[in-house]
C-alpha cells in the first residue's frame, strides 16, 4: 500500500532528494506530484477493478427485487435463472406502446431524468410525486402464464418526508387490482416512515383496486376511514409516519394516473399487449 | 420562487445540518461556550458554505459526473469516484484563499475570527453540504440558496447553544455531567424542539 | 504485548476515549447508532481508515512539508476513504446504501486528522498503528454500546434478528419510538459520561462558578 509505495520511489528515485530541508521548493513539488501520484492511481485502480462487481451488484439487487413483487423470488434457486420469467419491456409513456428502444433492464431512471433529450420537465400543478422531470419512456416487467400476462411490474418513485422512495407496484394483467408493492430505495425516518419496508404494511395492498368506474386513479393512502364501499380502493396510513405516507399516496395518483402508466394500463385493459 | 424560499427554509429548521443530520458536532460542542465566539464561527461558516457549495456544484457537473465532459468531447467519463477528494480540495483551497484574502483586505475580520477560519475546513457541515447537494441534484441556484441556507442553519444553531450554555454556567449541575455531559442533554432538548418544524411546507 | 502497546491499546476506551473525553467523531456516532449493523460496519470502516492514515503519514512524516501538511494529511485520508466506500460498495452494498454521506465524511472525521496530526506526524510506524487500533476500538466502543441500546429498546431486534416480539406483531414489547430519532443518542451520551465521569472522577470538569452557600446567624 502507499507507505511501501513511497519508501520504494524515494530510495530509488535520487537519494539527495530525502535530504533536502523540507520546506524547499523542489521538495514541495516532488512531494505533492508524488502522494497526487500514489493516491491517484490507488483511487482509480480500486474504481475501475471494483466497478464491474458494483454494477453486477445492483443488477442482482434489481432482479431480487422485481422478482418479490412478482410473489416468485426464490432464495435458493440460481436469480440468472429465475429472471427468465420476467419479460423486460420499455414503454413510451404519452402513447402506452412499446417503445422497446434500448435494454430494459439496464435502463437507468435516474441518468434517464438528468439528460434533456431523454425526459421534460413536469408543471409543477401537475407534479404530485414531487420529481420534478419524468423520463419519456420507462421500463415495465411482465410475467406471462403461457401467451397471456399474468403480472405487470411497474417502477414508481416519489418524494417522501426526508427523501426519494424508490419501489415497485406488481399488478394484475388489467391493471384494476394489485398485488404486491415493495420498497427498495428510500431515506426515510427509521422506525416510522421507513415502516414502508414493513412486509405486514406491504401485505395490506395485495387485493386492493385501482380504477373507480370512470377510470379514474381511486386507490389511496390515508388515515381516515373510507366511505362506506370503499375499503377496496384504502390502504391504512402509517400512524407517526403522516408526510411518507402522504408521499406513497402521491406516487400512487401520479405514477397510475395519466402522467404515468396510465396510457400503457388503458391500453392492457383493451386488450393490446 | 417559491420553490427556493421553501428550499432555504427546510435548511434553516427543517434539515438543520447540526440538530437533524449531527454535522459539525466536535465544533458545535467546543465552541458554544460564549455567545460572541459561537456567533464569529457561525458567520464564519455561513461565508464558507457560500462559496463552496455552488463551486462544487459546478465542479461536479461539468468535471464529475457520468457524461459531464461531453463539452470537453469526452462523454463516456465517469468521474464522480474522484467526488470526495475534489470537494474537500476544494474547501481547503477556498478556506486557504479567504483566509489570506481577509489578511491583506479585512485584517479586522481575520484578527476577530482567529483560529476558527483553519478548523472550518475540517467541519464536516461544510463537506456535508457539498454532499448533499450532489445527492439532491441541486441547480447552480438551488445550491447557492442551499449553501447559504445550510451555512445559516447551522449558525442559528450553534447561536442558540452558546446562548443556552452561558445561561447555565450558574446552575447546579451534577459533577459528572458538568461541561461535555450537559452540552450534550441541552443539545438533544433543541434538537427535539427542531423536529417540531419537520412537514412544514410554504 | 509490552506496556507502551498495552497502553496505546487500551488507554482510548476509557481513560482517553475519542468520543467521550476527546470530543471527536461526534457526527457518526450519534447518527448511524440507529441499529446495530450499519455502527459495526462504520466502526470497522472508521478503524481501518485511522490505522491507514496513521501508518501512511507515519512513514512520510519526515518529508512533508510544512507548507502543505494538511492538504497532504488529506489527500491521504481522502483516497483511504475512497477505497474504503468502493470496497464497501462492492461487497456489502446494502450497507453501504445505509451508511451513503458519512462514508464520505470518515474524511471529517476528526479522530483521524486529529491522531494523525497529533501522533502519527511525530512517531513512528509501528507505535502509529496501535495507536490508530486503540483510538479506533474505543470508538467502536461507544458506537455498539449506542447502536446496541438503541436497537434493542427502539425495534426490539439486534442485528436485524427479532429479540423482543413488537406488540404490533402479536407480542408484548412496545418499542420507545424515540431511541431511534436524533435527540435520544444525545440523551444516551450524555448518560454514558455520566457514568464514566462519576467512575474516573479524574475526568470531571472544573465548573467556571460554583454555588457558595452562605451561612447566617440569626441577629
Amino acid at each position: 500500500m502507499s507507505p511501501a509505495d513511497d519508501k520504494v520511489v524515494g530510495n530509488g528515485g535520487r537519494p539527495r532528494l530525502r535530504d533536502l530541508p523540507n520546506d524547499s521548493t523542489t521538495k514541495i513539488l516532488v512531494v505533492a506530484t508524488l502522494v497526487c501520484i500514489v493516491c491517484a492511481v490507488l483511487v482509480s485502480s480500486a474504481a475501475v477493478l471494483l466497478r464491474p462487481i458494483q454494477q453486477r451488484n445492483a443488477l442482482l439487487q434489481k432482479q431480487r427485487d422485481i422478482l418479490t413483487v412478482a410473489g416468485l423470488y426464490d432464495r435458493t434457486a440460481d436469480l440468472d435463472q429465475q429472471f427468465k420469467q420476467i419479460e423486460a419491456h420499455l414503454v413510451d409513456l404519452d402513447t402506452g406502446m412499446y417503445s422497446d428502444d434500448g435494454d430494459a433492464l439496464q435502463f437507468d431512471v435516474a441518468s434517464a431524468v438528468r439528460d434533456p433529450n431523454a425526459s421534460s420537465r413536469i408543471p409543477t400543478a401537475d407534479d404530485l410525486a414531487k420529481i420534478h422531470r419524468r423520463a419519456h419512456q420507462m421500463p415495465v416487467y411482465l410475467v406471462r402464464k403461457g401467451t397471456d400476462i399474468d403480472t405487470v411490474i411497474l417502477p414508481i418513485y416519489g418524494y417522501g418526508l426526508w427523501s426519494t422512495m424508490y419501489g415497485y407496484v406488481a399488478l394484475n394483467s388489467t391493471g384494476e387490482r394489485v398485488k404486491a408493492i415493495t420498497f427498495y430505495d428510500h431515506g426515510e425516518t427509521p422506525g416510522l416512515g421507513a415502516e414502508i419496508e414493513n412486509l405486514r404494511w406491504q401485505a395490506l395492498w395485495a387485493g386492493k383496486r385501482t380504477f373507480d368506474e370512470q377510470g379514474k386513479v381511486a386507490l389511496s393512502v390515508s388515515k381516515t376511514r373510507p366511505a362506506e364501499g370503499w375499503a377496496d380502493y384504502h390502504v391504512d396510513a402509517i400512524s407517526g409516519a403522516t408526510l411518507t405516507s402522504v408521499g406513497v399516496h402521491n406516487m400512487i395518483q401520479y405514477w397510475l394516473g395519466e402522467q404515468g402508466y396510465g396510457p400503457y394500463l388503458s391500453r392492457l385493459r383493451d386488450g393490446g399487449a | 420562487m417559491e420553490h427556493y424560499v421553501n428550499l432555504a427554509i427546510k435548511a434553516l429548521f427543517v434539515e438543520n445540518l447540526a440538530l437533524s443530520f449531527f454535522l459539525g458536532m466536535c465544533t458545535f460542542l467546543a465552541i458554544s461556550k460564549k455567545v460572541e465566539t459561537a456567533f464569529g464561527l457561525g458567520v464564519a461558516v455561513i461565508v464558507v458554505q457560500m462559496i463552496t457549495v455552488p463551486i462544487n456544484n459546478l465542479l461536479h457537473n461539468y468535471l464529475l459526473k457520468a457524461g459531464a465532459l461531453s463539452w470537453a468531447g469526452l462523454p463516456e467519463v465517469d468521474l464522480s469516484f474522484l467526488g470526495l477528494i475534489v470537494f474537500i480540495g476544494m474547501i481547503a483551497a477556498i478556506v486557504q484563499i479567504l483566509e489570506m484574502f481577509l489578511d491583506r483586505y479585512v485584517p479586522a475580520l481575520y484578527n476577530a475570527l482567529g483560529i476558527f477560519l483553519p478548523l472550518i475546513t475540517v467541519n464536516c457541515a461544510i463537506l456535508g453540504g457539498t454532499l448533499f447537494m450532489v445527492e439532491r441534484s441541486y441547480t447552480f441556484g438551488e445550491s447557492v440558496v442551499y449553501g447559504f441556507a445550510s451555512g445559516a442553519g447551522w449558525a442559528l444553531a450553534i447561536v442558540l447553544l452558546a446562548a443556552i450554555r452561558e445561561k447555565l454556567k450558574y446552575s447546579d449541575v451534577p459533577d459528572g455531567l458538568q461541561g461535555l455531559g450537559i452540552t450534550f442533554l441541552t443539545s438533544g432538548l433543541i434538537a427535539m424542539a427542531f423536529m417540531a418544524f419537520s412537514g412544514i411546507q410554504l | 504485548m509490552n506496556t507502551e502497546s498495552k497502553k496505546a491499546l487500551f488507554e482510548p476506551l476509557v481513560e482517553n476515549n475519542p468520543i467521550i473525553v476527546q470530543i471527536l467523531g461526534i457526527c457518526s456516532a450519534l447518527a448511524i447508532t440507529n441499529k446495530l449493523a450499519p455502527a459495526l460496519t462504520m466502526s470497522i470502516a472508521l478503524t481501518a481508515v485511522v490505522v491507514g492514515s496513521n501508518v501512511a503519514i507515519s512513514a512520510i512524516r519526515h518529508h512533508i512539508p510544512n507548507s502543505i501538511r494538511i492538504i497532504v494529511q488529506m489527500t491521504i485520508i481522502a483516497s483511504l476513504v475512497i477505497l474504503v466506500d468502493q470496497i464497501l460498495r462492492a461487497y456489502a452494498p446494502e450497507i453501504s446504501k445505509q451508511l451513503s454521506v458519512f462514508v464520505g465524511l470518515i474524511i471529517t472525521n476528526c479522530i483521524v486528522l486529529g491522531r494523525a496530526e497529533a501522533f502519527a506526524m511525530k512517531n513512528p510506524v509501528w507505535p502509529s498503528l496501535l495507536d490508530g487500533l486503540g483510538q479506533g476500538l474505543g470508538y467502536s466502543a461507544i458506537l455498539i454500546l449506542l447502536a446496541t441500546f438503541r436497537e434493542l429498546f427502539g425495534f426490539g431486534s439486534l442485528l436485524g434478528h427479532q429479540v423482543l416480539p413488537l406488540s404490533s406483531e402479536g407480542g408484548w414489547y412496545v418499542p420507545n419510538s424515540m431511541l431511534p430519532l436524533a435527540p435520544a443518542a444525545f440523551f444516551l451520551v450524555a448518560l454514558i459520561i455520566w457514568g464514566v465521569r462519576s467512575w474516573k472522577k479524574e475526568q470531571v470538569e472544573e465548573a467556571d462558578y460554583r454555588i457558595q452557600v452562605v451561612h447566617r446567624t440569626e441577629p
